[in-house]
């Protein structure tokens, strides 16, 4: 069976071999701060397998998460200047190798499908051949390999060490951005074990009118926008505002029907995610990799649709929900 | 009440534009002290955070090969490809996008397009060849106003698409709390066809406002380009 747990050795593996190689890039005036931090997370990565089935203890991880945060938090971390080729190198490339240059990065997509519909139904004595609930996961590392593979025999490109430089100087882009998501996670859990919800749900019923279901509705859906805004993640709102609002009050009070009133909800949270610089994977890591000045680019880019949508959503759950 | 200081922790930090990293660092630091958890636990909390979620880091694995074909000239033949196209303008296109996204999450391919393996080797590229073969040239600002917009059509329909899934993360997230907090029974399936009126609503929006761009494009760039021309016709 292949399993997730050896995917993320080989992030952990391939960040490990990028800390070594900025250590030694002296275009980088931030080069030591720039190797902890990815070495660190690579280390971290695999260490991960063994705190998961429970034979480590997290604690040191945690540890090494904060390091992680101050490295990048105080200004430590870096960038080098990126190693390729010029614009006329790569126009004639593109010239030679014609529509051949999708085919490998047209490979990561379909193994991820096969993977994601028909591997995931294989089996091989007795036991699957994608570890179960992994199975996207795993097509897109497959497939990413596969893809890796491919382009180097199709270009004839010998040195493994070229295409790590090219994600390499990626990664550094991105920077501290990459992080973020698996922080804020983190805090989601720890608000979730210190009550913020029912904190949270007290507020709300003591400033709430007893008798308008709209002032709810509004409430429930304006407050998974805003609590996403500041976590940065819908599935850390969810709990805290359903626990405050949603059950008790628009399904146990105002007999709303359950799944409309919540999917409802959590789509309302995700228009929050359009428009914070907290969702770091979606909105300031896609700036950092397409070479934005304005970090919050993607985030103006987004503002309507997700004030539009928000308001489809209240709209949707007050006429249909109850 | 005081465990609430963690939230306003996180709110000053957004205000004061400090460095996120560390401000949640430090606002679940407070919240799991305030909230009774011994340093150790708070420390462990951070651990199995980072575990959990390592998901979201795994597309880095697809850099080296995005990065090693655009060494050879991807982007600059993604341009190529478009340009064969004559009626498919930058609006057009990320307005495909958009649905082609919708339509791969909502069959639970969300790891098939994205930033970093989709949206910076090809939709980009493409939306801005479209919009060079009309005009010429991009100034900066028109090409960070495309940038952002293909960046958005690819989150858009993400988050838009993927709640129609049944086994998407979200829909087993809160079928798991309310199953488990409340003791009721809500199945998969009844969360997704509510998605279903959403998923419409955010491609009707977002694919007009994407359709708007190419006016906006128009607008911008023809004035851009008579302003150049006038400066060389006047040297």
């Amino acid at each position: 069976m292949i399993k997730a747990e050896w995917f993320y050795w080989l992030v952990g593996l391939s960040f490990l071999v990028m800390a070594a190689q900025m250590v030694t890039d002296r275009s980088n005036p931030k080069r030591f701060g720039t190797a902890a931090f990815w070495g660190l997370i690579g280390a971290g990565f695999i260490y991960s397998s063994w705190v998961a089935t429970g034979q480590a203890p997290a604690e040191p991880l945690g540890a090494a998460v904060l390091v992680m945060a101050a490295l990048a938090g105080f200004g430590f971390t870096g960038r080098g200047t990126p190693r390729t080729t010029t614009p006329e190198q790569r126009a004639a490339s593109a010239a030679r190798l014609g529509d051949r240059l999708f085919v490998p990065a047209l490979t990561i997509p379909v193994v991820a499908m096969v993977c994601a519909v028909g591997v995931k139904h294989l089996s091989f004595g007795g036991e699957p051949v994608l570890q179960e609930g992994s199975e996207t996961i795993l097509g897109l590392g497959l497939g990413a390999i596969a893809a890796l593979v491919i382009g180097m025999i199709m270009l004839r490109e010998k040195r493994i060490s070229v295409p790590v430089q090219s994600g390499r100087s990626m990664l550094e882009a991105m920077g501290w951005a990459m992080l973020l998501p698996q922080m804020l996670a983190t805090l989601g859990t720890i608000f979730q074990v210190a009550g913020v919800g029912t904190q949270v749900g007290k507020l709300a019923m003591s400033v709430l009118p007893k008798d308008s279901l709209y002032v709810a509705v509004v409430v429930y859906c304006v407050g998974m926008f805003l609590f996403t805004t500041v976590m940065g993640n819908a599935f850390a709102a969810f709990p805290v505002m359903t626990a405050a609002v949603g059950w008790p009050v628009l399904i146990g009070h105002f007999h709303g029907n359950p799944a409309a009133v919540l999917a409802l909800g959590m789509l309302a949270g995700f228009c929050g995610t359009l428009v914070t610089p907290m969702a770091a994977n979606f909105n300031l890591v896609p700036a950092a990799l397409l070479e934005l000045k304005d970090r919050y680019g993607p985030i103006k880019a987004q503002l309507p649709t997700a004030g539009v949508l928000l308001g489809c959503n209240i709209a949707l759950m007050s006429l249909f929900a109850f | 009440m005081i465990v609430l200081l963690g939230v306003l922790v996180v709110v000053l930090g957004f205000a004061t534009r400090r460095n996120p990293l560390l401000v949640v660092a430090v606002a679940g630091i407070a919240t799991g002290l305030l909230g009774g958890l011994s340093p150790g636990k708070v420390l462990a909390a951070f651990g199995t955070g980072f575990v959990g979620s390592r998901a979201v880091t795994i597309f880095a694995i697809t850099l080296p090969v995005i990065g090693l074909l655009e060494r050879y000239g991807l982007q600059e033949q993604a341009r190529n490809v478009i340009a064969r196209f004559a009626g498919l303008t930058t609006g057009r296109f990320l307005t495909l996008y958009l649905g082609l996204r919708q339509i791969g999450a909502a069959v639970g391919l969300t790891n098939v397009f994205g930033h970093a393996q989709t949206v910076r080797p090809l939709a980009v590229p493409m939306a801005e060849g479209a919009a060079e073969r009309s005009y010429g040239g991009l100034p900066e600002r028109t090409r960070e106003k495309v940038r952002s917009f293909a960046a958005s059509a690819d989150n858009v329909g993400m988050f838009f698409g993927e709640d129609v899934f049944l086994a998407v993360g979200s829909i087993l997230l809160i079928t798991g709390f309310v199953n488990t907090t409340y003791g009721t029974h809500l199945e998969p399936l009844d969360l997704a066809l509510w998605a279903i009126p959403t998923a419409v609503c955010a491609f009707v929006v977002h694919g007009w406002r994407l359709l708007r761009l190419d006016r906006h494009l128009e607008r911008e760039l023809l004035t851009a380009n008579a302003a150049t021309a006038e400066v060389e016709a006047a040297q």
